[in-house]
C-alpha cells in the first residue's frame, strides 16, 4: 500500500518536475537536457507579449479577488440575518455560480454583454457631446466581472463556514458588556473571520490567475497569461513555455501554502475549542 | 426621526447582500436567460445571433452527438478511474499515515489542485508527445507508439488533473471515521478484508459519491484536457462550444449546446445528491 501511495506522490510531481527540469534545458530539445542554462528565462522575461499578458493575469487576479473579498464577506455575515427563503436563494445562486461548468460562464457573459454593447453603444453615442463618444466593449472588466463571479461564491463558501464555526457566546458576551454592533464586529468578529477572508481572496487570486476557459470567451482583444501560453501550446513545445510555466507554477504554489497556512490556523483554533 | 432598530436591522443586511446580489443578477442570472433566449434564436447571415423562436437550433443537436457521446462516455470512465487510484491513496492518509506527517501529505496532494490546469496538462503533451515516451520506447525498438491524442491519453490527462479532487472528500469521510468501529469489528472475529467491506467502505461512501459527483460534473464541461492531450479527435462538449462560439460564430446553436450542457449538470447533480443524501446526511466537502 505504501509503494502505490509513493506511485501516486510521483505520478503527481514527477510531470511538473519534468516541465521545471526542461525549463534549464540549455538546447531547444525537450527531450535531450543537453546542459544547464537560465536563458529561457531571460528570453521569456524579454518577451514583451508575454510580459503584457502577464500584467493583465496579475491586474484582474488583483481586482477580482479584491471585489470578491470584500463583497463576498459582507454576503457571508449578511445571509446569516436573512430569512430562511432568501438566504436558500442566495445559497443556490453560489452553488449554481461554482457547478455551472467555466465555458457555460464564459458564453453567458459572452452573449449577454455583446447583447447589452450593442444597444448602450448606439444609445451613449447619440447622448454623447464630443465627437467620439466611448466604445464599451469585452475586455478587462468582463473577465473581471465573470471571474469575480465564481470568486464571489468560493470567498462566500469559506467565510461562511467560519462564521458558523464562530461560537455566539463570545459576540452575545460583547453585547452584554455594552459594545455597539459595530464594535463587536470590529473587535470580536472580524479578527475571528480575516484568516479565512484572506484565504478566501488568495484562492479567488489564483483561480483568476489560472483561469483560461472563462477569460477565452470574454477577454475580446485582450490577453491573459494562461491565454497567451495556450497560444503558445498550439505553436509547438519550447523550454520558453517551460521556463513560463515553471514560474506560473511556483507563483500559485506560494500563493495555496499561504491560503493554506491561513485555513489550517482556523482549524487547529476551531479544534482546540479556543 | 431615529430609525426603529428593527427598520436598521434590515437596512444593514440588505446592504450587506445588497453588492453580492447585484453581482449574481447581473453577471450569472442575466446572462443565463441571454443565453437561453440565444438558444430560441436564429443564427445572422453574417453569423452572431439575429432574434426568431424557433426550436431549430434544440432540433439540430443531434449534429452534435459525438461531443456529447465522448463527454458522457468519457467523464464518467475517467471519474471511475480517478476513484480507483484516489481510494488507496485517501485510505493510507486518513487511517495508515503517521499523525505527524499527516498535514504535510494531504497539503501534497491538494496543493497540484489550485496550480494552473494548463501547465499540469502542457506536462502531459511534453510527456506523451513524440519526443517523449515513443521517443524513449523507439531507443530501445519499439517504433511509432502514438499516445498523443488517443483517448488514453484524455483519461490519463482526466485522472492527473482531478485526482485531488477525488482524493479529498474520500479522506474526509475516512478521517472522520469512528476508529473503535474498526477495533469493535477486528474484537468480534472479522478479517481486516471483512472490516474493511463490512465497516470502512460503507462509511465512507459519501465521500466517494461526492467526489464522483464532483469530478463528473466538473468533467462534463472540461475543455482543455481533451483539446490538447486529444488533439481534435477526442473532443468534448467544451470543445465543440468554443468551436461554434469563436470559429464559426454559430451562437444560436451554441447556445442551445450549452444550455443542454447546463440541463445535463443539473440531472447529474440531482441524481448524486438523491444518491448521496440516501447513503448519509452529510454533503460537506472540504476542498482546500
Amino acid at each position: 500500500m505504501r509503494a502505490l501511495v509513493t506511485f501516486v506522490y510521483l505520478f503527481l510531481y514527477a510531470p511538473i518536475a519534468l516541465v521545471v527540469l526542461f525549463s534549464f534545458n540549455a538546447g531547444r530539445s525537450a527531450s535531450e537536457f543537453t546542459g544547464f542554462s537560465t536563458m529561457w528565462y531571460g528570453k521569456a522575461l524579454g518577451n514583451t507579449f508575454l510580459i503584457t499578458a502577464l500584467q493583465n493575469s496579475l491586474m484582474i487576479a488583483f481586482t477580482s479577488a479584491v471585489l470578491a473579498a470584500i463583497f463576498g464577506t459582507m454576503a457571508a455575515l449578511g445571509m446569516q440575518r436573512l430569512s430562511s427563503r432568501g438566504r436558500a436563494i442566495f445559497d443556490g445562486l453560489f452553488a449554481a455560480a461554482i457547478v455551472v461548468p467555466g465555458v457555460v460562464i464564459g458564453i453567458a457573459t459572452l452573449v449577454a454583454l455583446v447583447e447589452v454593447f450593442s444597444f448602450l453603444n448606439p444609445a451613449l453615442a447619440s447622448i454623447w457631446p464630443g465627437d467620439k463618444p466611448p466604445q464599451l466593449g469585452l475586455g478587462y472588466g468582463s473577465i473581471i466581472a465573470a471571474h469575480g463571479l465564481f470568486s464571489l461564491a468560493l470567498v462566500t463558501m469559506i467565510v461562511k463556514a467560519r462564521i458558523a464555526s464562530l461560537g455566539r457566546d463570545i459576540v452575545e458576551a460583547s453585547s452584554d458588556l455594552y459594545a455597539t454592533p459595530f464594535t463587536t464586529f470590529r473587535q470580536i468578529v472580524l479578527p475571528q473571520i480575516l484568516p479565512s477572508v484572506l484565504a478566501g481572496f488568495l484562492l479567488a487570486f489564483t483561480f483568476s490567475f489560472d483561469d483560461f476557459i472563462v477569460a477565452f470567451f470574454v477577454a475580446g482583444s485582450k490577453t491573459t497569461l494562461p491565454i497567451y501560453v495556450f497560444a503558445s501550446i498550439r505553436r509547438g513545445v519550447t523550454p520558453e513555455i517551460n521556463a513560463i510555466a515553471t514560474m506560473v507554477l511556483v507563483a500559485s504554489l506560494l500563493l495555496i501554502l499561504i491560503a493554506r497556512v491561513l485555513m489550517q490556523d482556523k482549524t487547529t483554533k476551531t479544534q482546540t475549542g479556543e | 426621526m431615529p430609525l426603529a432598530p428593527d427598520r436598521k436591522r434590515q437596512l444593514t443586511t440588505a446592504a450587506l447582500v445588497a453588492p453580492a446580489g447585484l453581482w449574481l443578477f447581473v453577471f450569472l442570472v442575466l446572462p443565463f436567460m441571454a443565453m437561453v433566449v440565444f438558444a430560441f434564436g436564429e443564427r445572422a447571415p453574417e453569423g452572431g445571433y439575429q432574434a426568431a423562436f424557433t426550436f431549430a437550433q434544440f432540433a439540430n443537436l443531434p449534429s452534435r452527438a459525438a461531443a456529447f457521446w465522448n463527454t458522457l462516455m468519457i467523464a464518467p470512465i475517467g471519474a471511475f478511474l480517478c476513484l480507483i487510484v484516489a481510494y488507496p491513496v485517501a485510505y493510507y492518509l486518513a487511517i495508515k499515515s503517521n499523525p505527524k506527517y499527516r498535514l504535510v501529505l494531504v497539503s501534497l496532494v491538494v496543493v497540484p489542485f489550485w496550480t494552473s490546469l494548463l501547465v499540469r496538462t502542457y506536462a502531459w503533451m511534453y510527456i506523451l508527445g513524440s519526443r517523449g515516451i515513443p521517443n524513449l520506447l523507439g531507443m530501445i525498438g519499439i517504433e511509432d507508439v502514438r499516445l498523443l491524442n488517443t483517448p488514453g491519453a484524455v483519461l490519463l490527462g482526466i485522472v492527473y488533473g482531478y485526482l485531488p479532487l477525488m482524493i479529498m472528500p474520500i479522506y474526509v469521510s475516512l478521517e472522520k471515521l469512528d476508529r473503535r468501529l474498526l477495533e469493535a469489528s477486528a474484537d468480534l472475529g472479522a478479517k481486516p478484508v471483512s472490516t474493511f467491506f463490512g465497516v470502512t467502505l460503507p462509511l465512507s461512501l459519501p465521500g466517494v459519491m461526492t467526489g464522483v459527483a464532483l469530478v463528473t460534473i466538473l468533467l462534463l464541461g472540461e475543455y482543455l484536457i481533451p483539446q490538447l492531450l486529444g488533439g481534435g479527435k477526442v473532443f468534448f462538449i467544451g470543445n465543440a462550444l468554443v468551436d461554434l462560439f469563436l470559429q464559426s460564430r454559430n451562437w444560436p446553436f451554441g447556445s442551445a449546446i450549452a444550455v443542454t450542457l447546463v440541463v445535463v449538470v443539473v440531472i447529474v447533480l440531482s441524481v448524486a445528491m438523491r444518491i448521496a443524501w440516501k447513503v448519509s446526511g452529510s454533503r460537506q466537502v472540504d476542498l482546500v
